[in-house]
This record gives C-alpha cells, sequence and structure tokens, in this order.
C-alpha cells in the first residue's frame, strides 16, 4: 500500500531512496553477487542475474562469511553498491560492514518485510530518527 | 554504551588516532547489536584478503600504517586469515601481477600495525587454540563456529574491520556470543547418521544450516555415536557457517558446553526439533554432483587442510597420477611440516599442486576460473561448495578418495 510505513529495531547511515529489489532469500557480498558488474550471480539466489545497483535491497536475513564487513566499503569506492539494504536479520558482519561503509540499513521488523514491500516499489529509507523506518512512495517506481 | 574512563580516553584519541578509529567504530556495531558495555578480548584474527579488501581497502590500511607507531600499533596478539595468494605458485594458477601486488601492499600495512601474518583459518588447529570461557575476536565464520562449539572459547564474527579495531582496543563490544544466555540452543537435530567422511560432516553441517537459517539460532545435535576428530568438526563447523551463518553449535554428550542436551536447553523454553538422516545427506550431496559428469579441476581447501589431511591425500595419490589440476592447500604452519616430512613431495610427484597461506575462494577464484578453463570443480569441502557457485563454477561435493579418483581419471566422474 503505498504511504505505508513499517518501523524497524535499529538502523544506521543516512536516508536513502530507490526501487525496491525484493525477495525472500539472503544475502552475502561474497556468495551472491557478482561485484564488478554489479549483479546478483549465485545461480540458486532468487535474485539471479539482476542488478542492484542503486537499488533498496529487501531481502530475508544475512547470509555467509565475514568478507562482506570490507566488501561493502570498496563497493561503495567504486560506486556499484545498492542504495539501501532492509533486512528481517542482521548478522554482526553486516552490521560491521555498514559501520565501516557508511553505509543505509534497517533490519527488525514485527512483520516478514520480504512480504511487505513490493518488488518494484519505490521507497525510502530513513535510519536517522529514533525509530529507523521504511516507507513505500509509490508501488511502482 | 557503557564506557569505562580508558575507553572514554581512547574515544578522545588520548590513546592515538588508531584506537580513536576502533573505538567509534566498535561503538557504532554494539548500539546497533543492543551491547551494553565492552568484553576484554585476549586474542583477534583477521580476515583481509585483497580480494575482499580491493585497492579501497588497502588504501584504508595504508593510511593506518602510516599512523605514527606509537599511534598505529596492535595491543593483544592478533593473527590473519589466508591471503589472496600463494606467492610462490602464483604464476602456476595464472593470477596476475596486480593481485601479487596489492597482496604486498596489504602484507605491508598489516606488519606495520604490528599484526603476525599466519595467514591461516585453522588457528585452533596450528597456532594457539583458545581454552574455554576465553573472550576472543575472530574473524573466519569457521574459526569462529569451532572455538565457540569445540572449545567453549567466546566470540562473534568478527569481520576484518571490526577484528582490527578489537586488536586496536584489546576488546569488542558485549553482545551475542559473548552472552551466557545467548548460547542456549535455539533447535534442536536428532541425527540418525553419523557420517564417516569428510565430505559427509559438511554435508550435515549444510542442512544444519539451512534449517537453523540465521546468525543468532543456536543448533544443538543429538545422537552422533562418537566423538568427531577435530578434522571432522572442522568441516561439518565450517559447512554449518557457511549455509547458516551460525557461529555456535552443541553436540549433546561431546561439546564442552552440553555434556548433557538439557544444559543447553533453557528451563521451560520449547525449541523445534528436526530429523536428519541418511538420506538427507545423500540427497545433499546428488543436489550439486547431479547434472556433472567431468571436473576441470579438483580442490582441497576451504578450510585449509591439516598435516593429518595432507598425509591423507598423500596416501591416497600413492602410485597414482592426477592428470587435472589438482589443488592442495594448506597454512603455511602445516606446510613447512609436510615439507619436512616428504608429503608436499610426495603430493607433487603424483601430480598435484601444494599451496600454502591461501584459500582457494579468496584468491581471486573468478579470475582463475577465466585464467584456467575451469568451470567445473570437485571437492570434499560442502562450504568451498556453497560460495564457488557465486563465482561461476560448477561444484561437485565428493569424498577425498571420490575427488582424487576424478583427478587420475582425467576428471571423469564414474
Amino acid at each position: 500500500m503505498s504511504g505505508a510505513i513499517f518501523l524497524a529495531a535499529a538502523g544506521m547511515g543516512a536516508k536513502a531512496r530507490g526501487q525496491a529489489l525484493v525477495a525472500k532469500d539472503g544475502f552475502s557480498a561474497r556468495y551472491d553477487l557478482d561485484r564488478v558488474r554489479g549483479i546478483f550471480s549465485r545461480p540458486d539466489h532468487k535474485l539471479v542475474g539482476e542488478s542492484y545497483v542503486g537499488r533498496v535491497l529487501v531481502l530475508d536475513a544475512a547470509k555467509g562469511g565475514v568478507a562482506t564487513a570490507w566488501m561493502l566499503h570498496e563497493m561503495k569506492a567504486r560506486g556499484v553498491m545498492p542504495a539501501a539494504l532492509v533486512l528481517n536479520a542482521v548478522n554482526p558482519i553486516m552490521v560491521q560492514g555498514a559501520a565501516l561503509a557508511d553505509f543505509t540499513m534497517l533490519s527488525g521488523f514485527d512483520l516478514d518485510i520480504t512480504q511487505a514491500i513490493s518488488n518494484g516499489a519505490l521507497v525510502e529509507v530513513d535510519p536517522t530518527g529514533e525509530r529507523p523506518f521504511i516507507r513505500v512512495a509509490r508501488l511502482s517506481a | 554504551m557503557k564506557l569505562t574512563a580508558e575507553e572514554e580516553a581512547m574515544r578522545a584519541r588520548e590513546c592515538g588516532e588508531a584506537a580513536q578509529w576502533a573505538i567509534e567504530h566498535q561503538i557504532k556495531v554494539g548500539d546497533y547489536l543492543g551491547a551494553r558495555d565492552f568484553v576484554p578480548v585476549t586474542q583477534a584474527h583477521i580476515m583481509a584478503d585483497t580480494e575482499s579488501l580491493g585497492l579501497a581497502g588497502v588504501e584504508w590500511l595504508e593510511r593506518l600504517a602510516r599512523l605514527p607507531a606509537q599511534a598505529r600499533r596492535v595491543r593483544i596478539p592478533t593473527i590473519t586469515d589466508p591471503r589472496g595468494t600463494d606467492f610462490a605458485a602464483a604464476h602456476r594458477l595464472k593470477q596476475q601481477p596486480w593481485m601479487l601486488e596489492l597482496e604486498r601492499r596489504a602484507i605491508a600495512a598489516l606488519e606495520a600495525l604490528g599484526v603476525l601474518m599466519t595467514n591461516t583459518c585453522i588457528n585452533y588447529q596450528t597456532i594457539m587454540a583458545p581454552v574455554a570461557g576465553e573472550h576472543v575476536a575472530y574473524g573466519d565464520t569457521g574459526v569462529v563456529i569451532y572455538c565457540n562449539s569445540v572449545c567453549g572459547a567466546r566470540s562473534n564474527f568478527e569481520g576484518g574491520p571490526s577484528a582490527l579495531a578489537a586488536a586496536l582496543t584489546a576488546r569488542t563490544p558485549r553482545y551475542g556470543y559473548h552472552l551466557e544466555e545467548r548460547r542456549q540452543a535455539t533447535l534442536v537435530v536428532n541425527v540418525g547418521f553419523t557420517p564417516r567422511e569428510l565430505n559427509e560432516w559438511g554435508a550435515l553441517g549444510g542442512i544444519v544450516g539451512r534449517l537453523a537459517g540465521d546468525y543468532w539460532q543456536v543448533p544443538a545435535l543429538v545422537g552422533i555415536e562418537r566423538v568427531p576428530s577435530s578434522d571432522e568438526m572442522k568441516h561439518f563447523g565450517a559447512a554449518l557457517a557457511s549455509y547458516g551463518s551460525v557461529a555456535l553449535f552443541h553436540m549433546a554428550g561431546i561439546t564442552p558446553e552440553a555434556r548433557r542436551l538439557d544444559d543447553v536447553l533453557a528451563p521451560g523454553r520449547s525449541v523445534p526439533s528436526y530429523d536428519i538422516g541418511e538420506t538427507e545427506i545423500r540427497a545433499f550431496e546428488k543436489s550439486y554432483a547431479a547434472s556433472i559428469d567431468a571436473v576441470d579441476v579438483v580442490v582441497f581447501s576451504a578450510p585449509q587442510l591439516s598435516l593429518v589431511e595432507m598425509l591423507q591425500v598423500a596416501g591416497l595419490l600413492e602410485g597414482r597420477q592426477a592428470r587435472i589440476p589438482l589443488l592442495v592447500v594448506t597454512s603455511p604452519q602445516v606446510k613447512g611440516d609436510a615439507d619436512r616430512m616428504e608429503l608436499t613431495a610426495r603430493i607433487e610427484a603424483a601430480g598435484g599442486t601444494v599451496l600454502a597461506g591461501m584459500c582457494f575462494y579468496q584468491s581471486y577464484a573468478r579470475e582463475m576460473a577465466e585464467a584456467n578453463g575451469w568451470k567445473r570443480l570437485a571437492t570434499n569441502s560442502a562450504k568451498l561448495t556453497n560460495i564457488i557457485g557465486g563465482y561461476g563454477y560448477q561444484p561437485a561435493l565428493m569424498s577425498m578418495q571420490a575427488c582424487i579418483d576424478a583427478a587420475c581419471n582425467g576428471g571423469r566422474i564414474p
């Protein structure tokens, strides 16, 4: 629903806006991405072949190894990165990586956020207030 | 977070610029994850291969390394995860000069910070295993899960920047697996088949990892019929951490915090329960190998091989000859022993390539695939099987014996 707001348990980084790329699947920069081309590359990932550049990724849980802690910083330096990351559940690596890269991230909702946000919707992410949130600005971008 | 006077001093740059960056980074992470204060740590282990760091990360390390000596040194013993190359064998892997140059720069920067370049993900088998109850800041998910679960140490997954921050401040935010209450089981897995081969232990880890699903889940296994070896625990834990992002498991009657299952079940709390048998393990393995009848390369890596695994590989290759590339990756510590005991010579005489101080997937795996024409890969590591698909490979998960048979049959899988 356009205008719907979903509050998160935690957030960091600056406000961001972009087209949502949504899947009930995990996120790991090392396991899932071709970071040179800016696409999901793991064959059994639900977003395989999709470009993540400039998109607000709405996914289930942080997965995989520790490399993401450096990789978000490296992706940001090259400008080939998502606009923000919105997850049902984070792991420490994602938080550490977002902290180093000063990357926009939200996590922890009282519903499954991958079911609440439609793929392709234009969304705004605001982690700067006391209660971080994601808002659906328009159902399709 | 509640800060001590020393932590306030670090924040005020009284302990140098590097410590100030470190404590600010840790406060950001601790606040996000609900830490109330810091806990002192005794060791740090940093994952910082250049494929992850990229040029931006190397330059970031070099900025720290240019600080005055007293303002940049680590405060606790700090060691490293595998690097992105084995300089002695880089040409055989067709790695490019720019990769090696970036590695040299990263190594120089880390050394300037006082980091010990151990280049290993099996430090618990080769350097200094932590003891039960010891709080540490380890990178590499396989290292963390082994040390938490098998040794009874306390660590979260500490990515490179956070492990370095812990090294610079000698502490880490107290959240997650530094808290006793977080170490209770959240799911129980009844295992009806005790694996025999390392790839089967990895498959079991992969299945449990998929069931667990995220970092905050702690599986407790029931029904394992014998005490697994260190290598078996290593493959099980590495796969569990890789597939599930899990940092701690218990095995009832085996691991130190679960002498009995009840020891890790919170009173009155009900947790979900699952059954896994041989059928599930075979199906897991088949899901990777079903569509492949031949491979281009065989890789033993992820985690690096122990001396015992090196001996097993050398034994299985006795009197045979690999006809496709067969890569055997170990730690610099094990490599020295393997050289001295002529295991390296035996493996290489049979056509294998022994690599040290690197890990296959952390070593520009996509570029190596393109340069060498590698697409289909056989391994006995479920962890590698999980990761390597993202780099464009088609993996087959098989036993060490079957992998070596494939290498000696020109890549054909029977």
